[in-house]
């Protein structure tokens, strides 16, 4: 495949932490990229690098096919939006939108015809005489935004662009960017630690932890296929049982070693009684411990053969309530085995489908 | 992100590579400010040093042992305590009123508490004369009870006190402020008596403030020339303070003398700079601490 | 005290001690000299006030303040530049130094510089070589000036400029912006306002300056006698009228430049809107 934007096993350390260790991923032209990761997993670092804000210790990049790791920030012609968004406070919006296209001198009139066409877009046009703390949040981002976008690049950073909104504009700002970047077909990357914020805006997402790439590829196959263990665990709700061979349905493959394994609760399908289960003989019979009003579901934990796990239960069904005895029949299971990740089907499933 | 931003802050705050100006630049600013330093401030320093033993030790430590320049040294050091005592007193005081409290004209008490330091030195000994000297309404009073202070050793104290007046309040008001009120309307809540407060949750959070600024206002104190001048009336072995007497000794083209007696004062202001440099990387260290 | 449910104790007894405090020993001097001030006809006044040799020392005050408090904005800027910026070895005691002149009491810096500056002196002889006399003259002023006031500008500007976002300057690299554009354009600016208060401070002090000044100034009427020094020999002529007078021009610029000091600030964070 042939990417816009490509690490190639970058490795960074600060006295000692390593920031990124053998790094590779890449970026192809017009898509939006989310770099995932927990807090400290070294994702702004991978992000700061690619800007030229930080230089790697070893390892390419590359942009347009062209190594760049030597190159200086300001030659790169990469737009970058920071979290705080780093705007110019003594500088009106208009002037803070200008201020790339002025250093490059270009003649004022296009510079105009520019920052307009910028202030038009981000729907700035009525504050473009304010200054930064005369504005909302939501307005400053864009700002910020517009102003990375001025000179053209050909590639847009975005460091937890929604980080300082509050939740309510926030939603409201992932589409209106999502849209924004979409219809400029500026190929983009973002750095998010929430993996909702990554799903819902990213056309392609990856996954960092501990300064390695664990995975990249659209958001449904990270969620349907993850490869690694971090990786099943970090996404969705996930809860992480000791030996997975103790429920029904689920023995283990190879003998000894660790049956670990992940199960999310969209695996688990919950009923009060027998009558409301479609594969009663594979159904473990558990406790319900305490549930969780979620306002279109409900968060149910239950307690089965001496593990919590984690289920939904729609508001349609029966209500079920702390101390309820209920079945819950365990559709399949990621199993974790020496740093891979397998998806395990109930064999219940497989019987029943053979009977049939 | 947390753990990697600290890492990196220092690398692009202050030393980022490719913001880093060329080492030609650098070098050239350093060197700049260097040279600066040396003209301004360490060659006076050297003169001193020189001046002071140009005619042997002998010299030197005649002219310290000299009975007015140790009558000096005493006056100097009595204004400085009584200075740096009540200002203390005065600087907790205004400070836990000021940051403890909300009420009418609090802008204006942060003012007037600020005066000493818009107003010149000696205009600040003029007032001074000006309330107690012959033109004052009680000048007939005071002489009456045989008190003089213009002129005479209270007037000195005044004067000293009122020049370093702002130094302590000023320097543990923004300590104060940044501590809030919760600890000692927690305190207070608890049925902690206002002393049991003060001593046991403001004091240990804002010492090293305080020690901060009496350190300031010790500096000061033995430093003022000004203000002391004018009330003084630079009566001999009985109203001349070190600086003072300096300033007598090189008026006599003294001038052994007056630079042996300055290196006394230098002393002073290096300690008080070390001093001030130690307190202030302590509260640096809290406030990394709290961070 | 005025907020209704205040806990915490001890307001009147602060109340109390800091009134008793700030009357007797700031109100009542000031008092007593208004008081005085104002008991002197308007005539009497505009006469002493516009004596030529009176104007002379304002203006000289005034005028070796302002030059002292421009160069101390260079040099002081450039300091804390330097401290900020870079690392080298000898910092530590760089940083220290800038303090010295306040912990210094005046009247010793006052005799060495004079030593170091008078036709003999360590620096006197170059600058007398090259026909500049330093020692009795405005430029010994404002030398013993720039001394004084150095501290004001470096300590105002060096808390601001460490704790200037870096995003900042990455923002405008980014954008292309070559270092010397960067310092113009992004950074001077975050540092313009501690610039001016650290200058208005250094300013405010030079115009009041007596001890550093006064040996070095040579004190020649109509020629290097500055303000405060007229106060002075006017007390010694126990001409009070005459000192009241130079004292209120004194604090009226000391005022003053609070004043456009404190509109300046209000100007910038209004127009900004913080």
């Amino acid at each position: 495949m042939k990417y816009e934007v490509e690490l190639k096993h970058i490795e960074k350390s600060f006295n000692g932490f390593k920031a990124a260790n053998d790094a590779s991923f890449g970026v192809a032209k017009g898509e939006l990229a989310g770099l995932l990761g927990p807090s400290g997993s070294g994702k702004t670092t991978l992000l700061r690098m690619l800007a030229g804000l930080e230089k790697p210790d070893k390892g390419d990049i590359l942009i347009a096919g062209r190594r760049v790791n030597d190159l200086p920030a300001r030659e790169r012609g990469i737009g970058f939006v920071f979290q705080n968004y780093a705007l110019f406070r003594h500088m009106t919006v208009r002037d803070n939108i200008a201020f790339g296209l002025r250093v490059q001198k270009e003649d004022s009139h296009k510079i105009k015809v520019r920052t307009d066409e910028l202030l038009e877009l981000t729907g700035l046009s009525q504050v473009a005489k304010r200054y930064p703390l005369q504005l909302s949040g939501g307005q400053r981002q864009r700002v910020a935004f517009a102003r990375a976008l001025a000179p053209s690049p050909s590639l847009l950073l975005l460091d937890e662009p929604f980080a300082a909104i509050d939740a309510k504009v926030r939603k409201e700002l992932r589409s209106w960017l999502r849209e924004a970047i979409h219809n400029l077909g500026i190929t983009s990357l973002f750095v998010t630690h929430d993996q909702d914020e990554a799903v819902e805006v990213a056309d392609k997402i990856i996954i960092v932890n501990n300064g390695r790439i664990e995975q990249a590829g659209s958001p449904l196959e990270i969620y349907q296929a993850p490869q690694t263990p971090f990786v099943a665990d970090f996404i969705g709700e996930s809860v992480k049982v000791e030996d997975y061979t103790q429920f029904k349905g689920f023995t283990a493959e190879e003998k000894g070693g660790s049956h670990q394994g992940i199960i999310r609760p969209e695996f688990i399908e919950l009923a009060k009684d027998e009558k409301e289960i479609s594969l009663p003989l594979g159904a473990e019979r558990g406790t319900v411990k305490a549930t969780y009003f979620r306002g279109s579901s409900v968060a149910v934990d239950i307690e089965v053969r001496g593990q919590i796990l984690r289920a939904h239960r729609s508001l349609e069904k029966a209500p079920l309530q702390a101390g309820d005895k209920a079945l819950a029949f365990i559709h399949r299971i990621y199993s974790l085995e020496a740093g891979r990740t397998r998806i395990i089907e109930n064999r219940a499933k497989q019987k029943e489908s053979v009977v049939i | 992100m947390e753990a990697v931003t600290k890492l990196a802050k220092p690398v692009a705050g202050s030393q980022s590579r490719f913001l880093k100006t060329e080492t030609i630049v650098k070098w050239s600013l350093i060197l700049t400010g260097a040279a600066f330093l040396v003209v301004m401030m360490i060659l006076p320093l050297i003169l001193i040093g020189v001046e002071a033993l140009g005619k042997g030790w002998n010299a030197y430590l005649a002219a310290l042992n000299e009975p007015f320049a140790r009558k000096a040294l005493w006056l100097t050091a009595e204004a400085t305590v009584l200075s740096v005592v009540s200002n203390t007193i005065f600087g907790l005081a205004a400070a836990w009123l000021l940051t403890k409290f909300d009420f009418r004209g609090k802008t204006l008490l942060g003012s007037i508490i600020d005066l000493p330091f818009a107003v010149s030195p000696v205009v600040a000994g003029l007032f001074f004369i000006m309330l107690f000297g012959r033109l004052s309404p009680f000048y007939d009073t005071l002489q009456a009870y045989h008190i003089a202070v213009v002129f005479a050793v209270p007037g000195i104290v005044l004067a000293t006190i009122f020049v370093t007046l702002p130094f302590i309040a000023r320097s543990i008001i923004p300590v104060m402020e940044g501590q809030g009120r919760d600890e000692e309307e927690a305190a207070a809540l608890m049925g902690a008596s206002g002393w049991r407060i003060f001593w046991q949750i403001t004091l240990p959070n804002i010492k090293w403030g305080l020690m901060y600024g009496i350190i300031l206002c010790t500096a000061r104190a033995m430093g003022e020339f000004g203000a002391v001048s004018v009330v003084s009336g630079h009566i001999r072995g009985k109203t001349n303070t070190l600086p003072l007497h300096i300033e007598i000794l090189y008026n006599e083209y003294n001038f052994t003398a007056a630079f042996a007696v300055s290196s006394i004062l230098v002393g002073l202001a290096v300690l008080v700079l070390i001093l001030r440099n130690f307190v202030e990387w302590r509260m640096e260290r809290k406030d990394d601490h709290e961070v | 005290m005025g907020r209704t449910g205040q806990v915490i104790p001890g307001g009147h007894l602060t109340m109390g001690i800091v009134f008793f405090y700030l009357s007797l020993l700031v109100l009542l001097p000031l008092s007593a000299f208004v008081l005085y001030a104002s008991d002197m006809s308007g005539q009497d006044f505009i006469r002493q006030v516009t004596d030529y040799r009176m104007v002379h020392g304002y203006l000289l005050s005034f005028g070796c303040a302002l030059a002292a408090a421009i160069i101390n904005a260079v040099f002081g800027l450039l300091l804390a530049w330097v401290l900020v910026r870079y690392d080298f070895p000898g910092k530590r005691l760089m940083d220290g130094l800038i303090d010295l002149p306040f912990a210094l009491p005046t009247a010793v810096a006052g005799i060495a510089l004079t030593t170091l500056y008078v036709e003999t002196g360590w620096l006197g002889r170059f600058f007398y070589q090259l026909g500049i006399p330093t020692a009795f003259s405005a430029v010994g002023i404002t030398i013993a000036l720039v001394f004084v006031g150095i501290p004001f500008v470096a300590r105002s500007v060096q808390p601001v400029l460490k704790d200037l976002d870096g995003s900042l300057e990455e923002a405008a690299a980014l954008l292309g912006a070559g270092k010397f554009l960067t310092f113009r354009k992004v950074i001077l600016p975050e540092l313009i306002t501690p610039l001016v208060s650290g200058f208005a401070l250094a300013f405010s002090r030079g115009i009041g300056e007596y001890g550093s000044v006064v040996f070095i100034a040579g004190n020649v009427p109509f020629e290097t006698e500055i303000a405060p020094l007229l106060i002075m020999t006017k007390l010694e002529q126990f001409d009070y009228q005459a000192a009241a007078a130079v004292a209120i021009v004194m604090l009226a610029m000391s005022l003053l430049v609070l004043l456009v000091l404190n509109g300046y600030q209000r100007y910038r964070l209004q127009r900004q809107g913080a």
